[in-house]
């Protein structure tokens, strides 16, 4: 077992090594459709109309190229990795805690831009961000991104939206005259921990924090102590986007992070929310689509990746989900995302966005404290140590 | 001489009929073919499983590059698993199958006992239908129900205010560890919900129990002059300990492992679900979330042969 174990290790490790030398293999020229392509994708990123026949960009591309497209799809970024690493798939849309370990697995291959028409046009911000491009090399179209907002009770905070995180760090007393503590929430994963890093970053700079994905043992320390003194003002942390609305319309919470997607549906719900971009920043995610390495329908996958740049797609899966488009021009005209709602998303707020990383113990800075002990330490925190 | 031979050694070909003769001969050889593909299967996927299971907890997590040592056996990662942040996991888990067992067993006996004892032909029917009824709809949607009944704008709340009781549900939810934000955020909600998703497993072994308790028993009982605290303290209780004892191996092993009810209702602190669930996944803490769920196979195997010994397997 142990030996079976050893050489494992050691045969990913030289598949890793020799990944450099593949990646120069990309495609070099198109061919006819294959007829079909699979992806892998997060639930609500592939619409056929089927939940609601205004949502679909599916058909269309079914109709023009031939390419039949089926989907999978994973609900968190492993499931995605797993599902990559097990084959048979084309495509992938995978956000920044996942894209880098399929490169590093040599699970994806290097995108040859040239043959995607539309690729000038995405949002030059994107062209080469660091969660699809090694060493220069592009593995994959961006997507689209999102932003963890902060949202709050307009009730409650009135004409003026807290414009600091601290009203979900410390214990305040609200606009409305009451304390905030047991009516605010925090997200329920150990990422969050880069939250309150990013928190002290601004409100203790002594700490040196430059990236709240790489934190050394006595930043980690702060950031922990930090969440130790939100326990005691979070009644529940949400988990699944729709407990969180129920918490916001049932539960009396009034302000918490959260996606664009819950703001979005609650508002169209009637209720009093809305949301804000705080002054310390914020985390954020980026998906992107990747192609996998042993692809058995390449052709159909590059179409594919060009028709997921189209402003139309860009626009109305920003709509659906409450995301931003990686292609500027979708921003305009699209009837279902309305002029303002990549201004509502976030489009202006990239550089205020730190983007979702795994954090490992090898970082920038030397060594950093690795995501595993994230989740071990904010169980603690969670449960009250 | 010869015809006589032929009549008695009928004419044995092909290798079937060898086969057959072989198992005639050797009828052990037949049980244990027969008995081999579920004993694989058993062996194989079961325990194979487990002792997979139990050498992963036997590894541990490198500190510095977060990847799993795969070269050395040692006992660390157990040693991580009774700090104290994993210990009031543990803790609090235990303790919550201990207090939704009781519970569950002390709601469940009168219940129980009317549906052996008075129920009859229709109403029996009804008495099954009743109990079953909350197993056939979904479990995800009976806890977010669950959750929308206790929330501090739910109906109980608004029931607590139309009783001018606010005051009271108040005092309760200000008390430590059982209180909370309000009922669907504290361990009374999760509580109270464990029980009501678990209680079926309950109510039926302890029916089945009471059921072959002996009703001249009871009466013997009454005719020697017991009164019926004494005939129930002394007769139908003992007799029925199997059976409630049977329903509690469900009901407590069912809390042990749960890992959606304390998501969806409570204060987010984990139980041991949640923690394996936690560090199993992007964590790739694969060797403490072994340990963890060799936990509650601990505490259920010491459960069992305690149950074994109370004779609970009769009431199966």
């Amino acid at each position: 077992m142990k030996s079976i174990l050893r050489t494992g290790t050691a045969l990913s490790i030289a598949v890793l090594f020799s990944g450099q030398v593949m990646a120069q293999e990309m495609l070099q020229a198109l061919g006819a459709g294959e007829g079909q392509v699979s992806i892998v994708a997060w639930a609500g990123y592939i619409e056929r109309g089927e939940t609601d026949p205004a949502y679909d960009w599916v058909t269309s591309f079914e109709a023009d190229t031939g390419c039949k497209v089926s989907v999978k799809t994973a609900a968190t970024s492993d499931e995605m990795v797993a599902l990559m690493n097990e084959g048979g798939f084309d495509l992938v849309t995978a956000s920044g805690d996942a894209s880098l370990r399929l490169i590093a697995g040599d699970r994806v291959q290097p995108i040859n831009t040239a043959l995607i028409p539309s690729w000038s046009t995405i949002d030059e911000r994107l062209q080469n961000a660091p969660w699809h491009t090694v060493d220069g090399v592009h593995y994959g179209t961006p997507y689209v991104w999102g932003a963890n907002v902060l949202m709050y009770n307009t009730e409650v905070f009135g004409d003026t939206p807290p414009t600091s995180w601290n009203v979900v760090f410390e214990e305040m007393t609200l606009p409305d005259g009451q304390s905030n503590k047991g009516r605010v929430q925090a997200y329920d994963g150990p990422i969050y921990v880069a939250d309150a890093a990013l928190y002290l970053m601004k409100h203790q700079p002594e700490l040196g924090i430059t990236d709240p994905y790489e934190l050394n043992e006595d930043q980690y320390k702060a950031a922990l102590d930090l969440l130790r003194v939100q326990r005691t003002l979070v009644g529940r942390y949400w988990h699944d986007a729709f407990i969180q609305m129920d918490d916001f319309t049932n539960e009396g919470v009034v302000a918490s992070s959260s996606w664009p997607f819950q703001v979005n549906v609650l508002k169209a719900g009637g209720a009093p929310v809305a949301s804000t971009f705080p002054e310390e920043g914020i985390t954020g995610w980026a998906d992107t689509t990747m192609l996998h390495v042993d692809s058995p329908n390449p052709n159909c996958a590059y179409m594919w990746m060009e028709h997921s740049l189209s402003p139309k797609v860009q626009g109305d899966v920003s709509a659906w989900f409450g995301t931003v488009p990686s292609v500027p021009a979708a921003c305009t005209g699209n009837e279902l995302l309305g002029d303002a709602g990549c201004a509502t998303n976030g489009y202006e707020n990239f550089d205020k966005i730190k983007f979702w990383r795994t954090p490992t113990a090898q970082c920038s800075t030397g060594e950093c404290v690795p995501y595993y002990r994230w989740v071990s330490d904010y169980v603690g925190v969670i449960g009250g140590r | 001489m010869s015809t006589t031979d032929d009549a008695f050694t009928e004419q044995r070909h092909g290798a079937l009929t060898a086969l057959s003769d072989l198992f005639w001969r050797r009828p052990k050889l037949l049980v244990l073919l027969l008995l081999a593909p579920p004993l694989l299967w058993l062996g194989v996927i079961y325990v194979g499983a487990l002792l997979a299971l139990l050498l992963q907890s036997f590894y541990a997590i490198d500190e510095f590059t977060g990847l799993v040592d795969y070269d050395v056996l040692t006992l660390k990662t157990y040693r991580e698993l009774f700090n104290p942040a994993n210990l009031d996991i543990i803790i609090r888990t235990v303790l919550m199958a201990t207090t939704v067992t009781l519970a569950s067993a002390i709601i469940a006996f009168p219940i129980a006992y009317m549906a052996a004892r008075y129920a009859r032909g229709k109403w029996k029917a009804m008495f099954y239908l009743a109990v079953m009824l909350p197993l056939w709809s979904s479990y995800l949607v009976k806890i977010y129900a669950w959750k929308l009944i206790l929330a501090k704008e739910g109906i109980l709340n608004w029931l607590f205010a139309q009783l001018h009781l606010t005051g009271l549900l108040e005092a309760y939810l200000g008390l430590p560890v059982v209180g909370g934000g309000s009922l669907s955020i504290s361990y009374t909600g999760t509580f109270l919900v464990f029980v009501y998703v678990w209680m079926p497993f309950m109510i039926l072994p302890t029916q089945a129990a009471l059921e072959r308790v002996p009703v001249n028993l009871t009466d013997a009982s009454s005719d020697l002059g017991a009164t019926p605290w004494q005939t129930f303290r002394h007769v139908t209780f003992p007799l029925a300990l199997p059976g409630i004892i049977a329903g509690s191996i469900f009901t407590f092993s069912l809390t042990l492992g749960d890992y959606i009810i304390p998501q969806i209702i409570g204060s987010s602190r984990l139980f041991i679900g949640q923690a394996v669930y936690a560090h199993q996944g992007t964590a790739g803490n694969i060797p403490l979330a072994a340990a963890f769920s060799v936990v509650p196979i601990v505490i259920m195997g010491l459960y069992l042969w305690m149950a074994q010994r109370k004779g609970a397997f009769d009431a199966l």
